[in-house]
């Protein structure tokens, strides 16, 4: 075999690439064993498949879904103000857009989504009487924002610094459009017990992962300390809230957090809600930032120290932006989970999208009927939005080539 | 200043620093600093505490653990009515919380495993289908599957009278499922001891003969020795309690109830079958992971020095894909554990239902929040505990 050498073009050629065929029996059949579960498989995808179908299209009844867009969106903000949300939207297009041409990568996957749940609310398939003819065309109109966004991107002087100052204020200027200015009277103030759905479980995701970020860093560095007494009260709140579930401190804050505050001071649910994921959440991230300072050898800490650098710049400027470059990924999937977990809220009565369901199946009698369509559908929105961003994270986790080194 | 002998340039060094740079001085300033800080904290929040809870006449004790109830709880192993102590409703709620944990985890591992090595599946079909099983549950809330599993299956099957028979017998209805369970007779009890201790002596022979064989390099068979145990011991103790030690308690349907058997209500069903289908999509990960972790190099290395394909995987991959496993697994076990409290909204009374339902009772939020954040909190800190000395342990076998 081997003594046969060749110089002939023939041979040297790399072998046709396998067909359809050849594929399906290397991969499907090479032995009875695999040729038996791909049957198995085949029937199951089949059963499952066809049963879903049949019951989308033909059992189903879409009514409690189909008549509300609204109350799943923004739950019982006021319909006069509507306006407000949807300059909020128009904003987001914009930065959206920009973000794309800037980084590409994972804002791609963001701003195709993006612009998907646009097309998807024009075309709501059935007819919705606050849903007008005229709104659904501004809801069109935001994909042009889009593109324009896209367009502006591509201008040198809006460079990615400007872009994520903006970004950074972005969450500030949302609340401050959706509650209404405190003073000055400008915009009517809209209670946040009005708030609700997909708005509020995107605010208590955004809002608790943004805020615990500072927290998190602050507590793995206390953890890491070489002061006895500041690790240790470090270490005991990490653990305290890591060993507990959500739920328990969801209802401690919305129960106790009342009798620990002076009497005089009253915090609304929403706000219960955020504080209670935001420390459970700085728990966790405490441990990502932690895991992300370890994997910073300590070489360069010796380097910074020889070069005579104080221990605040060797954190701030040499261990730190290190150690987040390799946490980013496990954030995002923090960020996931806590995404997911914003349905626990509903068990203190904050109105996100899980509530707004269970409501609308209580809001009418014909309804109780329809428990499965409604959870299918909060169900299918979490699993796209989640999905996408787990999408995102794996594509950044491979630009940042974070595990390769 | 400093009574040790030391080189008199640096007595001077240090006389120079003015002490509010001194790290020393600064190093304790800042201990306690932050100790005052917290201390002050956690002191403004007690006195709060105790105005509002004067202010609206509530008291601190624990002393109502030791009346009454009053309410009534779905299920129990242990018996229970509503006159009984709210410190006994507290553990009919723990041992709730442990027997979906623990049979949760149970299945959980075993389906997790299935998935995740069907996820390396050589066959592309299988292992396309393992990914989707494994995204579709790891993006939805669990929330969600545990009301769609509860609203959409357990509570629209049929009535008890058009129960569902599966193989057992088992019945599956609106009740939930009832299953035929063993009950040892009599004079069965020497059959259930002599398993029991079947199952300590072969797991101390096991470890035994396994030592001594690696001490030793000859074969002890340890294997095949512990597992003669395992069949002859609880054979010795089935002829003793005369061949008839357990009895298959069959439900049987009378009127609007089964009879006999045991049963798992919906609520327990719908937590089950949610947080094991759940946690499997995460154990599924981590097995492949672990696996995955195994260098190829050891595969071929093992291959080509003659071991058959039992001996590859039992003495070259899965001891060391264990060690990659075992501490995600676990954290994996805590996880279902604390989110068993889910319960709560599908009704099934484990520790955090109780806990809720005495608050809506008896009030005392803050005593039943400090007695639900104890018993979670000894549970994680107990794996933690047993999860650290076993990284210890691996750490001295990697070396």
């Amino acid at each position: 075999m081997v003594s046969n050498v060749t110089n002939s073009l023939e041979d040297i050629r790399p072998p046709e690439p396998p067909g359809l065929n050849t594929w399906i029996r290397k991969n499907l059949f090479n032995s009875w064993f695999n040729s038996l579960l791909t049957i198995i498989s085949l029937v199951l995808i089949y059963l499952v498949i066809s049963g879903l179908i049949r019951w989308i299209f033909t059992q189903a009844d879409w009514e409690a879904v189909l008549k509300f867009p609204f109350l799943y969106l923004v739950g019982q903000y006021p319909r006069d103000q509507l306006w407000r949300v949807g300059l909020l939207l128009a904003i987001y297009s914009l930065m959206i857009g920009m973000s794309w041409r800037k980084w590409s990568g994972i804002m791609r996957v963001l701003a195709l989504t993006y612009a998907g749940f646009f097309v998807f609310l024009a075309f709501w398939p059935a007819p919705v009487p606050t849903l007008t003819l005229w709104m659904r065309a501004a809801l069109l109109a935001n994909l042009g924002i889009i593109a324009l966004g896209y367009f502006l991107g591509g201008i040198k002087k809006i460079t990615p610094r400007y872009l994520l100052i903006a970004w950074m204020f972005s969450l500030v200027v949302s609340l401050l459009l959706l509650h209404g200015m405190p003073m000055g009277g400008f915009l009517d103030i809209v209670p946040t017990n009005l708030w609700g759905g997909l708005l509020v479980t995107l605010l208590l995701a955004i809002g608790a992962i943004v805020i615990s970020f500072p927290l998190g860093v602050a507590l793995a560095l206390g953890r890491r300390s070489s002061l006895p007494m500041i690790r240790i009260i470090c270490t005991v709140f990490i653990e305290a809230i890591r060993g507990v579930p959500l739920i328990s401190i969801l209802f401690l804050f919305s129960l106790i957090l009342p009798l620990f505050l002076p009497t005089g001071i009253r915090i609304d649910r929403l706000m219960r809600a955020l504080i209670g994921m935001t420390i459970f959440s700085s728990a966790y991230t405490a441990e990502n930032v932690r895991g992300g300072l370890a994997a910073v050898p300590f070489g360069q800490t010796e380097a910074a120290k020889a070069l005579g650098h104080s221990n605040f710049q060797i954190t701030a400027l040499i261990v730190m932006p290190q150690a987040l470059r390799t946490v980013i990924p496990p954030i995002v999937g923090q960020f996931i989970a806590l995404f997911k977990d914003t349905t626990l809220a509903s068990g203190v009565a904050v109105l996100e999208l899980l509530a707004v369901g269970r409501s609308v199946i209580n809001s009418d009698p014909q309804y109780l009927g329809l428990q499965m369509e409604v959870y299918g559908f909060i169900a299918v929105v979490f699993w796209i939005l989640s999905y996408m961003m787990s999408h995102a994270s794996r594509r950044l986790e491979a630009s940042l080539g974070v595990g390769e080194r | 200043m400093s009574s040790k002998k030391s080189p008199t340039n640096a007595i001077q060094f240090h006389s120079q620093v003015p002490f509010w740079r001194d790290e020393r001085v600064l190093r304790i300033a800042a201990q306690i600093v932050s100790a005052i800080i917290v201390i002050g904290l956690l002191i403004w929040a007690v006195i709060n505490i105790l105005n509002a809870t004067e202010q609206r006449g509530l008291s601190l004790g624990f002393e109502f653990i030791g009346e009454s109830a009053g309410f009534p709880i779905g299920e129990s192993d242990i018996p229970y009515d509503p006159s009984r102590s709210f410190l006994y409703a507290f553990l009919v709620g723990v041992l709730n919380t442990l027997k979906v944990a623990v049979v949760g985890v149970f299945f959980a591992t075993i389906l997790g495993t299935l998935v995740g090595i069907a996820r390396l599946s050589t066959n592309w079909l299988v292992s396309r289908l393992a990914l989707v099983y494994i995204e579709f549950h790891r993006n939805i809330p669990l929330l969600i599957l545990l009301l769609l599993w509860y609203r959409g299956f357990f509570t629209r099957l049929p009535d008890v009278q058009n129960s569902i028979t599966l193989p057992g017998p088992m019945y599956l209805s609106q009740r939930g499922l009832q299953l035929t369970w063993p009950r040892v007779t009599p004079n069965g009890w020497p059959f259930v001891i002599s398993i029991l201790l079947a199952v300590i002596l072969a797991i101390i022979v096991w470890v035994y003969l396994r030592r001594l064989q690696e001490k030793t390099g000859r074969s002890t068979y340890f294997s095949l020795v512990s597992l003669g145990i395992l069949v002859v011991l609880p054979l010795i103790g089935f002829l003793i309690s005369g061949g008839n030690p357990l009895q298959a308690d069959v439900p049987v349907l009378s009127g609007f109830n089964f009879s006999g058997g045991y049963q798992l209500t919906p609520e327990f069903a719908a937590l089950l079958v949610g947080l094991v289908t759940y946690t499997a999509a995460f154990i599924a990960e981590v097995v492949r992971a672990g696996i995955q972790a195994v260098d190829r190099g050891q595969l071929e290395a093992a291959r080509s020095v003659g071991l058959n394909y039992s001996q590859l995987l039992s003495l070259i991959i899965i001891p060391q894909a264990m060690r990659v496993i075992i501490p995600p697994l676990i954290s994996q076990y805590l996880n279902l554990t604390k989110n068993s409290s889910l319960a709560i909204f599908i009704g099934y009374p484990e520790l955090f239902f109780i806990g809720k339902t005495t608050i809506n009772q008896a009030g005392r939020a803050i005593q039943v929040f400090a007695v639900i954040m104890a018993v979670y909190l000894s549970i994680s800190l107990m794996t933690s505990l047993i999860l650290n000395i076993y990284n210890r342990r691996i750490q001295l076998v990697e070396r």
